[in-house]
């Protein structure tokens, strides 16, 4: 390949992994708090769906995304309201809600399906887009991978370096010693919730305005909201590595792509399942990193040391334990 | 059933129809036609009723099996890939049938093979749980997509129709290779059968069996099953295996008796909604039959939707998730207003 092929791999793959940085950062923020989302798949698909609807009812994409934020929002207050409101188990709630979300999307997007809408166009930065390499492949996109790319930077400096941020560690650790210490433990998480649910749905309208453009049955996101989920474990619930997770999942796809034309006899299909299992094996490796309690294998190999030090990191220690309602 | 849970169903009913009828004015399609034409689509005629039990049957294996593991408190959401897999299995060795002359030893011998399949497929995620400390979640949904790989990979390649591959599926196999039928429907008395044994076995190994109560321990304190000298671990993957075993059979009756043949939807996302079924039993094996048979009506029911008031047909799948939820609301606001009675 030539460098400009290069660059231009590169820049898609930067694009490409808007949408599910968008999801894994959301849900990083809400399981911070200690409150398991597991609805991104049919929330993801929902809010592609507002998102173009929108877009196209009203021939504004910027009015379109906003919407999706609000759906993912939305979503993400059912999820509060049936597990730290009436006290349900996380994960069923956010099982169910996944598949109505999903039908929902079909649902309502059945008049949408096959359209063209509009879409967000790439607004090249001024001086940074005349960068050699980094400017074509950083600073020549819509301004969603501007905000995508902005908002890594911005949920690692509120998380690590704000007093709300450690709040919110807090309330995700100990939701009884963050209520010691006079905290509202409930409305934190709640907090959390809508605003990782918020980031979801603009994740939403990352894919129907720009990476997948329109609406359809299937629409292409499938299975998205489920790689974004594993990547929160993957980044050890830290936002800077679910966004490193989040661009090496983009690459792999693009590089899946190339693939497919070197290999033609390969179904395309098998292809879209690859990632799953590495998705399965990737967590295989974290959850051996993580071990702490059972020697592990690298005790006198310095290098494998290092390496599965990388993969290191807790979960959490509330993560899907809210307190009872009203049990304070 | 008690007087709690009529209440649950009520207020469940209720939510359900208001969030319906609320979704469908928004689509702009007329509430009570659509309601007519899921309950007339699905119970109208004989022969539709013969469709709602055609898909009840693998709703049911599937619900079955997930009893299982739900009891011992895994969530296997890879019931979708075992039923798969047990489609593959019985493919498989339904080919071999194709050119022998004992098609009814493969005919039965693929039940079984589907029951390996799916067990072996669940087992993976059961090792991946409890060896590997991977969430079942994560390993089920990617053993699911794995599984529809290999799937789509058999059709187009080694098992492809001669001449074209397509999605239509594989070449049918001949009727010396399928199950009976009911005249001029796709309902295989076998599969009802089937369906009915697997409730039998799982009623009676919940209530008297050693083994429902050991899951039941190690589901709700597995510290203590593991002091008693047992070791959970192997019940979890025991569990896993009975899940998929039973998602197996769900996918053989399909190949062998409803489309006698592989095809790329092959599990019809019956595994996906037999979790919903289950959970909307409220984990009860008594409720499962009733519920599994209310989810085909919504599913065969739904097909004509689109035919007749241009309506997507997922309008099923958005009943059934608003019902679960409604009811774990119903059940949560219950339990909140009963509070006072209860000893605090």
């Amino acid at each position: 390949m030539t460098g400009s092929e290069w660059l231009l791999l590169f820049s898609g793959v930067v694009a490409g992994a808007t949408p599910i940085l968008l999801a894994a950062l959301g849900e990083t923020l809400t399981e911070k708090a200690g409150v398991i989302n597991l609805s991104l798949d049919g929330t993801i698909l929902l809010a592609a769906m507002v998102a173009f609807a929108v877009a196209f009812e009203t021939q504004s994409a910027v009015l379109g995304c906003i919407a999706a934020c609000l759906v993912g929002a939305l979503v993400a207050a059912a999820v509060g309201l049936f597990s730290l409101k009436l006290g349900q188990s996380q994960v069923a709630v956010g099982f169910v809600l996944t598949l109505t979300a999903r039908d929902l999307a079909y649902f309502l997007g059945n008049p949408y399906a096959r359209l063209h809408g509009p879409q967000f166009s790439s607004v090249p930065i001024p001086i940074l887009s005349d960068i050699p390499v980094l400017g074509p492949v950083l600073f020549h996109h819509n301004w969603m991978v501007y905000a995508g790319l902005g908002m890594i930077v911005l949920c690692w400096a509120y998380i690590y370096r704000t007093p709300m941020g450690l709040r919110l560690r807090a309330v995700g650790e100990d939701p009884r010693a963050a209520f010691a210490r006079g905290e509202n433990p409930v409305r934190l998480q709640w907090i959390y919730t809508l605003c990782g649910g918020f980031l979801v749905g603009a994740a939403g309208a990352a894919f129907s305005l720009f990476v997948k453009p329109g609406w359809g049955r299937p629409q292409g996101a499938e299975g998205t909201g489920w790689i974004a989920l594993a990547l929160v474990i993957f980044g050890g619930w830290h936002p800077m590595r679910a966004a490193a997770g989040a661009y090496l999942f983009s690459f792999l796809q693009v590089l899946g792509i190339y693939f497919q034309g070197w290999i033609p006899t390969v179904p395309a299909q098998v292809f879209q399942v690859a990632p799953f299992p590495l998705m399965i094996f990737t967590l295989l490796i974290i959850a051996y990193a993580q071990r702490t309690a059972i020697p592990r294998k690298d005790r006198h190999r310095p290098r494998l040391k290092a390496l599965l030090d990388v993969f290191s990191g807790a979960a959490p220690s509330a993560l899907g334990k809210p307190l009872r309602p009203g049990s304070l | 059933m008690t007087k709690r849970h009529w209440k649950v169903f009520g207020l469940s009913l209720m939510g359900v129809f208001g969030f319906t009828t609320g979704i469908l004015m928004l689509a702009g399609a007329p509430p009570m036609e659509a309601y007519g034409l899921l309950l007339k689509g699905s119970l109208g005629s004989g022969k539709k009723v013969g469709a709602v039990l055609t898909a009840w049957v693998p709703l049911t294996l599937c619900a079955v099996g997930l009893l299982y593991t739900f009891r011992i408190a895994l969530w296997n959401i890879g019931v979708e890939g075992q039923m798969i897999m047990g489609a593959v299995f019985a493919t498989a060795v339904l080919r071999f049938g194709v050119e022998s002359r004992l098609p009814l030893f493969y005919l039965i011998l693929a039940f079984p093979a589907a029951a390996l399949g799916g067990g072996l497929w669940a087992m993976g995620a059961g090792l991946l749980k409890t060896k590997g400390g991977v969430h079942e979640i994560f390993a089920g949904l990617g053993l699911n997509f794995v599984a529809q790989g290999i799937l789509l990979y058999l059709i187009f390649g080694p098992w492809k129709r001669p001449g074209v591959a397509s999605m239509s599926g594989t070449a049918p196999f001949p009727p010396a290779l399928w199950l009976s039928s009911v005249s001029g429907m796709r309902l295989s008395p076998e599969g009802v059968f089937l369906a009915a044994a697997a409730l039998a076995v799982t009623v009676w190994m919940f209530r008297y069996g050693r083994l429902g109560l050991v899951f039941k321990a190690a589901g709700n304190n597995p510290t203590a099953v593991m002091l008693f000298g047992e070791k959970p671990g192997r019940y979890m993957i025991l569990a896993m295996v009975l899940a998929g075993a039973f998602a197996g059979l769900a996918g053989s009756v399909q190949v062998a008796g409803v489309y006698h043949r592989l095809i790329p939807s092959i599990s019809s996302n019956y595994g996906y909604l037999a979790l919903l079924v289950v959970m909307l039993s409220n984990y009860r094996v008594a409720l499962v039959p009733a519920v599994a048979f209310f989810f085909a009506c919504l599913n065969v029911g739904g097909i004509q939707l689109p035919m007749v008031l241009k309506i997507d047909s997922s309008l099923a799948g958005v009943i059934q998730g608003a019902w679960v939820l409604a009811a774990l609301a119903a059940v949560a606001w219950l339990r909140k207003e009963g509070r006072p009675e209860e000893a605090r």
